[in-house]
């Protein structure tokens, strides 16, 4: 970065090209939104791909999506729900300067989001073990025993399953690595209630992972469920 | 225009400010990233262009004697890709717009300095899965990489060349993102939306392209690859899927690409003509606002590349009509820049003639494009040489005009040294003519019939394709006398003065070339954009 006088009024986390911390804030705020703007086009191509095979094959999406586990999407869901509280309660903890409960709060949000994948790891292998998992062994059943209805089309379910929920996934890995790094930050007292951006960024960062994550358990779970054709 | 900083000639500038490879190859310098993506885009451009001298040594003849039918594929699916996604796509953006963005409104930088160096490093890694690809052997999809030919059965390298665009992609993500905030959070004290310089509002319109469709070709590119991959189907009918959602997918970002290609462009071409018409653009609100709407209409149009893909005639009709509504902000800047240049006092400069070539160009691009929006008649046109004509006056004679137009205008800003005005007017008036003689044979070979994606072709043809080639060889020389010219022009120019055009525009204001803080102090505007009055038109320099 190219040498300046350094002004005694700007605090020294505002960069160069910035004129005052305000606008720094307020760059970063709008870049983060803009962000995730292109997060919601990235997911859509994946909710439009699902709108429209289950437009197309009813039948198939209602029975594959009774192959999904209810109790354990529904506890996963809480736990995803908690961690957007405390991610929440950390933003709070570093507005009113409390570097305490900004690394307790981060590290219940770790603890939660590893919970999620670890339970999201537990499904898959299950999916695994039931040859749910597109390609050449896949072979949808009931709990009869039976092959699901439309079996040319189930497999349908079950890539957009694994789409969207794998992308879902590595957005939480990403997150949790990003979490990792506000510990380390926050420990070391980075963050006072005057600065605290990345804190506050991450934090819509993470809520916007969950609201995926609440478009996406209706659609793979719950809806068509207590109808599907036996 | 503005009551700023005088020129202060100091020796520093961003140039020369710190020296050795880590200082480039490290910098958070707006102006030195765009240096950095200068070098990139011209290395895939001389690249694409090598593929296409091979195509068309391929057709000077009806038989396919040169290459095989297969290694054909791969020559046009190569000079594709690399043109669409690793060229035109960052080209002008990344280039010009991360100069000259902060210049224009008066900023010391992009709201986000590591991440604009970010995009650079992403882009040249997604540049280099390209590279691999070719390296290896290449790939035969064409760059549309339609399924389920893509994901199924084609024998070339298409998972590694699906990974390059959808890296690629998300460097013109950052970009488009950097722009967007910056041009809304660091716009200098008075520079209100509506005096900002029409390049800008080009780039503003650019931006919300990017960010927007951008995603969606990376979620495409995924899912592609997961398919070809791993065999999780999403689009081969035998996985029961559908091909036509991947076209349907594909050409949601693809066709707004086409705008991220032109509208920077065409904010190049604002820039030139008003400048050498010393005069203000005609309609500057209806020349900014029908670059968002281009931006908009954009978005909507994407059916009309799939008429004949089996989507229902409704949607065909609708689209249809939809794609004749983007013509009317295209011609609104067509009129606009003619009645710019009526009555003001027009100078034939180098610039110029490439802003004067992109108007007609673009024109003739255009128009053909409704030939093509018109549902009937496209059926017969489609996959036709007549889409290759179409789509190449718009994006080289569109954009790569504009560029060439924009690397003229703004050498002396960039490099701080002027070129040599004779050899650069008689090379853009070679370019001129090697591009018409090159396309518009294509345009009368399709219409006769002729497929595209083929590499024989019956006896007929024969006598337009040697006038293709023909052109292409001379389009070739006009691409490379710049680069011999302009390279010269580095060591032995004459040294540019701050405003060697005349221009307004704050970029004019700071030294040539620019310190690395762009201003010494914040200017401050207090006048509309483009006043030219008489006594700034004698002060030049």
């Amino acid at each position: 970065m190219a040498s300046h006088a350094v002004d005694p009024h700007v605090s020294s986390t505002v960069q160069h090209h910035f004129e005052n911390a305000e606008q720094q804030k307020d760059a970063s705020t709008v870049g983060m939104w803009v962000f995730l703007l292109t997060e919601v086009m990235f997911f859509g191509g994946l909710f439009l791909a699902y709108f429209v095979y289950r437009q197309a094959y009813p039948a198939a999406f209602a029975a594959a999506s009774n192959n999904t586990n209810l109790i354990i999407g529904a506890a996963n869901t809480t736990v995803l729900i908690c961690s957007s509280l405390t991610m929440a309660l950390a933003v709070r903890s570093a507005a009113i300067g409390k570097s305490n409960l900004i690394v307790l709060f981060l590290v219940l949000t770790l603890v939660l989001g590893g919970t999620f994948l670890g339970v999201k790891a537990y499904e898959y292998h299950d999916k695994y073990v039931r040859h749910e998992i597109p390609g050449h062994h896949f072979d949808c059943r009931d709990e009869a025993g039976k092959a699901c209805t439309d079996a040319a089309h189930t497999p349908l379910f079950f890539a957009l399953y694994f789409g969207m929920t794998g992308l879902h996934a590595t957005h939480m890995v990403v997150g949790v690595g990003i979490i990792l790094f506000l510990i380390g930050q926050a420990r070391k007292g980075a963050y006072s209630p005057e600065w605290h951006t990345p804190v506050e960024l991450f934090g819509l960062y993470w809520h916007f992972v969950d609201i995926v994550w609440i478009f996406l358990f209706p659609l793979l779970y719950l809806i068509d469920r207590s109808g599907a054709p036996k | 225009m503005i009551t700023a900083t005088p020129p202060v000639q100091t020796k520093k500038n961003y140039l020369n400010q710190t020296e050795g490879l880590k200082s480039w190859l490290l910098t958070h310098d707006h102006k030195r990233i765009a240096i950095l993506y200068l070098l990139g885009v011209t290395f895939y451009f001389a690249l694409g262009g090598i593929f296409a001298v091979l195509i068309r040594l391929e057709l000077a003849t009806p038989a396919g004697d040169l290459v095989e039918s297969n290694t054909y594929n791969k020559l046009f699916t190569m000079h594709g890709v690399i043109m669409v996604f690793i060229f035109l796509v960052p080209s002008i953006p990344a280039v010009f717009g991360n100069f000259l963005i902060p210049l224009m409104i008066g900023a010391k930088d992009v709201a986000f300095p590591r991440v604009n160096l970010l995009s650079w490093y992403i882009y040249m890694l997604g540049g280099m899965f390209v590279l691999t690809v070719l390296f290896f052997g290449g790939v035969d999809t064409g760059w549309t990489f339609y399924t389920p030919f893509s994901s199924s059965y084609s024998n070339g390298y298409v998972i590694l060349s699906g990974l390059g665009v959808f890296i690629v992609g998300f460097s013109s993500i950052l970009t488009g993102l950097n722009f967007i905030v910056t041009i809304h959070r660091m716009r200098a004290p008075g520079m209100t939306w509506f005096r900002l310089p029409l390049f800008v509002w080009a780039h503003y319109a650019t931006s919300m392209l990017q960010v927007l469709g951008t995603p969606v070709i990376a979620v495409t590119m995924f899912l592609l690859v997961l398919e070809r991959g791993f065999h999780i189907g999403f689009f081969d009918p035998a996985y029961g899927g559908d091909p036509v959602l991947f076209q349907h997918m594909f050409w949601f970002y693809s066709h707004p690409a086409v705008y991220i290609m032109i509208l920077p462009s065409m904010g190049v071409v604002t820039e030139i003509i008003t400048t050498f018409s010393s005069k203000k653009p005609f309609g500057y609100t209806f020349i900014a606002f029908s670059s968002v709407a281009i931006a908009v209409f954009g978005f909507i149009v994407w059916g009309h590349h799939m008429f004949v893909s089996g989507q229902s005639v409704y949607a065909g009709m609708v689209f249809s009509i939809l794609s004749y509504v983007v013509a009317i902000p295209s011609a609104i800047k067509v009129f606009n820049w003619t009645a710019t240049m009526y009555k003001g006092s027009v100078r034939i400069t180098t610039p110029m003639l490439y802003a004067l070539g992109f108007i007609g160009l673009f024109t003739i691009g255009g128009l053909t494009g409704l030939f093509l929006a018109c549902l009937g008649m496209d059926v017969h046109l489609t996959d036709s040489y007549f889409v290759i004509a179409h789509f190449h006056y718009v994006m080289v004679g569109g954009a790569i005009m504009g560029f060439l137009g924009g690397v003229h205008f703004w050498w002396p800003k960039i490099f701080g040294r002027m070129y040599d005005e004779g050899w650069s007017k008689i090379s853009a008036i070679i370019v001129f003519t090697g591009f018409n003689l090159t396309f518009f044979p294509q345009f009368i070979l399709g219409y006769l019939g002729m497929p595209r994606r083929y590499h024989a072709y019956p006896p007929e043809f024969q006598v337009l394709n040697v006038l293709s080639s023909a052109g292409a060889s001379i389009l070739g020389v006009g691409y490379l006398i710049p680069f011999c010219y302009l390279l010269w022009s580095l060591k032995y120019g004459p040294p540019a003065p701050p405003n060697p055009w005349g221009a307004t525009g704050l970029e004019w204001q700071t030294a040539s070339p620019p310190p690395t803080e762009n201003f010494a102090v914040t200017p401050v505007v207090t006048q509309e954009a483009y006043t030219y009055t008489k006594e700034e038109v004698v002060h030049v320099g």
